[in-house]
């Protein structure tokens, strides 16, 4: 889950990292108001769950109070990327000194946090480690002992910053990694983190992803703004990974791996799949949600039933699936191919109950779901 | 990894998946030693007597892997429980695990010198012999005795292929399910080297997926190998997965793509197949 900025400032703020003072917007009105209560100049910063602002202009420095109204005036309801903004952060600006780069994510190769840090702050991170590598310090951590205060202090001290500045910054970094953990962050990353000319740390930027498997224990986490199209907002809402896609085959499989690999069949023989949707694990037991998800979607002009059970037992979907066909009534061909954990019992109930012959591989029901699209589509053009 | 036949405890043996996929671990010849089920001691299930605690199992039993069908949430606990006592390998079948529970499980794993596999994965299948986890072992459509050494992170996928291998008239000698996280306690690269070191395989189909540096890493060992490896990654048109900020850019360095790792897989030598039923006809033409 990504937590926009604001948010994600007011979880770091909470504890112990400093930033500067600002607030919410929803209107111009609201932007100039918090202005003129923390003083000019201010930043008007679009609230929005992505990263790259600053070049998309989602980002605006204003020197007066009227500057942050037409900000505000201009970002809101304008799109930054596929995302409208409804709300913009007006923050105080920093008297910055240098930008600091710093970050704790998750290494998955070596199933382990890392932290990382840079003197070299700011948007073009990326680049500073594509080019430079070594003014960017990767340090893995231990999970079990954690960050040490050593350690930090290692860190620090490695950056080549002013003596005077090592223990604060050290004390930046574990305060930073507690947080990370506490958050059950995939990332937590401060870019940049201001040295202010008075020689003090303060996070100008904030982003935090916190792992969708853990915000059942994350109650100051959410709820997540969602950002997809209607009908994918209704999967999310019955706990469905759904994703729209451009083409016209609607894809029915069992697991992720299948699916994926349904989905690249369907590429590969040429045609074009509808949707992504994963009926994983113990979601093989609501397969007539799953199929009308499948069905709701206007692009698909046929269908293409998957189904290779290990876990899963296919009869049990394939009663789903039936209940589905005979509330529904679809009116698009469907294709099946079935085998694995009750495949005997699923083959007969779709014989008898939908009379349908499934394929007995799977490329045959696949190259079967693209024709019987492509001939709807050449029916509706007629 | 399980080169002989593992004295097996089942922690949450008294729920209902517990109960019955110890049932059809038994039937098909697992030797199931033991369940744990915290404040279930004393009971049995399948004649199989149940403990409250890991430790209390392994006064008793010699136990060589736990198999835990515990949820989510609770897995972590379960496994570094296993762990703590002694139990020098652990599956964990839970999908949903938080990430940082499994880099926990992880790192405890390593601590003891122990092995984690999972979590969301599938569990491992050694035909003929036993299996434990949640992949209908006894099925003579996907499982066959045989010389093809399979690792795949998908259960479903596996499925796939191992039905077509079945069908194709080839047999596993054991079938590894990794598991589908992002972080999971036993790699390609560890299913590579057993396969290598197995007397009972001949040739390695391994099944990736999208996303994470796992399969571009084996790739790397691949070389190394005497054994040929026929691969297939699931996801060559999966939806882009969440941006994950500049730090996932720079860790992952480029990898994680399906593209990535067909290309470094190739370039290592494998037999790189563009949809699932070609891994057959790869084989046949080793």
């Amino acid at each position: 889950m990504f937590i926009e900025e604001h948010d994600a400032k007011q979880l770091i703020a909470s504890g112990g990292v400093p930033i500067p003072a600002g607030s919410v917007a929803t209107s111009p009105d609201q932007a100039h108001s918090i202005a003129r209560e923390i003083g000019t100049p201010v930043m008007v910063k679009a609230q929005v769950p992505s990263g790259k602002r600053g070049k998309g202009g989602g980002i605006v420095t204003c020197e007066t109070v009227d500057d942050a109204r037409l900000a505000a005036e201009q970002l809101l309801g304008s799109q930054l990327g596929e995302f409208a903004i409804d709300r913009v952060l007006v923050e105080a600006c920093a008297t910055i000194a240098q930008e600091l780069y710093v970050s704790v994510t998750i290494d998955p190769a070596a199933g382990a946090p890392l932290l990382m840090l840079s003197t070299a702050g700011g948007m073009d991170i990326e680049e500073v480690h594509a080019t430079t590598p070594e003014q960017v310090q990767m340090v893995p951590v231990n999970i079990r002992a954690g960050l040490g205060a050593g350690q930090a202090m290692d860190i620090a001290a490695a950056t080549g910053l002013d003596l005077s500045l090592h223990a604060p910054l050290a004390g930046f970094l574990l305060t930073l990694y507690g947080l990370f953990r506490r958050y059950d962050a995939q990332l937590l990353e401060i870019n940049p983190l201001a040295i202010t000319t008075a020689g003090e740390l303060i996070a100008l930027d904030a982003k935090l992803i916190v792992d969708d498997n853990a915000v059942f224990r994350q109650p100051d986490v959410g709820p997540e703004r969602f950002t997809g199209t209607a009908l994918e907002l209704e999967a999310k809402q019955q706990d469905f990974l759904f994703v729209e896609l451009d083409g016209d085959v609607g894809v029915l499989a069992n697991g992720a791996g299948l699916t994926m690999s349904t989905m690249d069949a369907v590429t590969a023989h040429g045609g074009a799949p509808a949707n992504f949707l994963e009926v994983g694990g113990m979601a093989y037991k609501r397969a007539t949600p799953a199929l009308a998800l499948v069905l709701k979607n206007p692009n698909v002009k046929s269908l293409l039933v998957n189904l290779c059970g290990a876990y899963a037992r296919t009869d049990v979907i394939a009663e789903g699936l039936i209940a589905g066909f005979k509330e529904l009534k679809p009116e698009v061909s469907v294709s099946f191919c079935i085998h694995g954990t009750g495949e005997e019992r699923a083959q007969q109930l779709v014989r008898d109950e939908l009379d349908i012959e499934p394929h007995e591989t799977m490329d045959d029901a696949v190259k079967e779901a693209i024709a019987k699209a492509a001939e709807a589509q050449a029916g509706a053009a007629r | 990894m399980i080169s002989t036949k593992p004295n097996v405890l089942v922690q949450g043996i008294t729920g209902s998946e517990g109960t019955y996929w110890t049932e059809q671990m038994l039937a098909y010849g697992t030797v199931v030693v033991a369940g744990c089920t915290p404040g279930k001691a004393g009971q049995q299930v399948a004649g199989v007597p149940v403990y409250g605690t890991v430790a209390d199992a392994l006064d008793v039993h010699p136990i060589d892997l736990s198999v835990i069908f515990v949820p989510a949430r609770f897995a972590k606990d379960a496994a570094v429980e296993a762990f703590m006592a002694g139990v020098p390998s652990v599956i964990v079948l839970a999908e949903f695990v938080p990430v940082h529970d499994t880099m926990e499980m992880l790192a405890i794993a390593r601590a003891n010198e122990a092995r984690l596999i999972g979590p969301n994965c599938p569990g491992i299948v050694f035909p003929g012999r036993d299996f434990v986890g949640i992949m209908p072992g006894w099925s003579n459509k996907l499982f066959a005795p045989g010389r093809i050494g399979v690792v795949s992170r998908s259960g479903s996928l596996g499925a796939l292929i191992n039905l077509n291998l079945v069908a194709a008239g080839f047999g596993q000698s054991a079938f590894l399910g990794l598991g589908g996280d992002p972080i999971v306690g036993t790699t390609f690269h560890d299913a590579l080297e057993w396969f290598e070191a197995d007397p009972g395989t001949d040739a390695i189909v391994l099944l990736g997926e999208v996303g994470g540096p796992m399969e571009e890493e084996a790739a790397e060992y691949i070389p190394s190998l005497t054994k040929p490896v026929v691969a297939f990654i699931a996801g060559q048109n999966a939806p882009e997965g969440k941006k994950m900020g500049h730090a996932g850019a720079m860790v992952s360095g480029g990898k994680g793509t399906a593209a990535s790792k067909m290309e470094a897989l190739a370039v290592a030598g494998a037999h790189v197949a563009t949809v699932p039923t070609d891994v057959v006809a790869l084989l046949r033409n080793l």
